[in-house]
């Protein structure tokens, strides 16, 4: 019985929430895209300012939130700043389709088991954290993005589009 | 006679638990079977009893499969190229997921281990009866004889 225990209480510990904070190097494990054919990971953006989103198809928010991430990547887009969504516990199929529902043009990672999810400590989707040129996550916020927010906390962190 | 009652209760009931599972069993649909044996991931239940949107496009994803003649071995491969090996509700059989097996087995036979404990300790407690496992009254006290003599006196019996 001590031993049943034992084992119980070294699972609940060896399960215990990870996750990342604002100062924290954000975790760049490497992930199928979401359109097939290769691997990506946030590791290859370094020197890059970039918004990573959590998202899935099947979930309302992120629906509202696409659109102004999309809109948001075609201003600020480019050399220094991307949108880099991650699919996270969904269906492929399911995924791409979203994708091309709400024409993103951004980049787009597969997270089917959630563990780059669990990595970053999201609790849902949609989550959201810009990661500096750096790697180290500079915002992060545990819902979706509003117009507002990303006009008014992220646009003022990221370099002029051309510098 | 108590203590082989008790022992022919357990017995029954110990058999009755390993029956149990075997009667209920019925043929079911494909997906449905499929449902009671895969994980909803996002909700960390069984699929059968999730409800949330994530777990209603999963039973569509396992439905259309089915309905396309896909075996229980392919379903499963897709579901697990598609969430990966946590879809599968049977844990494995290493590291924290091996108390799934573990603890339960340990806590059944520490339970009969408990039970027959104690119906060993009652029967050697009732020892010292008669042929019918009864223990014998003692006498009544001079005073209790009394007491009684007097009632029935008053009685008048």
């Amino acid at each position: 019985m001590a031993a049943a225990l034992g084992l119980l209480v070294f699972g609940l510990l060896s399960k215990g929430s990870s996750g990342v904070a604002v100062g924290d190097p954000a975790p760049a494990a490497a992930l199928p895209t979401l359109g097939g054919g290769g691997s990506g990971s946030l590791a290859d953006y370094r020197g890059r300012w970039v918004l990573v989103n959590f998202w899935a198809s099947w979930c309302v928010p992120c629906r509202q939130e696409a659109p102004e991430l999309e809109r948001f990547q075609q201003q600020h887009g480019g050399p220094k700043f991307t949108v880099l969504g991650i699919d996270s516990r969904d269906l492929s199929g399911d995924g791409r389709s979203f994708v091309r529902r709400y024409h993103l043009s951004y980049p787009q990672l597969r997270d089917g088991d959630g563990d780059t999810a669990h990595a970053f400590g999201t609790t849902g989707v949609p989550e959201n954290f810009l990661v500096d040129p750096a790697g180290k996550v500079r915002l992060l916020m545990r819902g979706p993005v509003t117009a507002d927010y990303l006009d008014d906390s992220v646009a003022p962190l990221l370099p002029g589009k051309s510098s | 006679m108590r203590g082989r009652t008790a022992l022919a209760l357990l017995a029954a009931l110990v058999a009755v638990a390993a029956l149990a599972p075997a009667a209920s069993a019925q043929p079911r649909p494909l997906a449905t079977e499929i449902e009671s044996e895969v994980m909803c991931p996002v909700c960390g239940t069984l699929l059968e009893l999730a409800e949330s949107p994530q777990a209603q496009r999963e039973k569509a994803f396992v439905a259309r499969l089915a309905a396309k003649g896909k075996s229980k071995d392919e379903i499963k491969d897709a579901l697990v190229a598609e969430y990966g090996d946590a879809v599968l509700a049977l844990p494995q059989g290493s590291g924290f997921s091996l108390s799934a097996y573990v603890v339960p087995i340990v806590a059944f036979l520490v339970a009969v281990a408990a039970l027959a404990l104690g119906i060993l300790r009652w029967r050697r407690g009732s020892g010292g009866g008669d042929a019918d496992g009864r223990m014998p009254e003692p006498d009544p006290s001079d005073e209790e004889s009394a007491r009684l003599d007097a009632d029935l006196a008053r009685y008048d019996l």
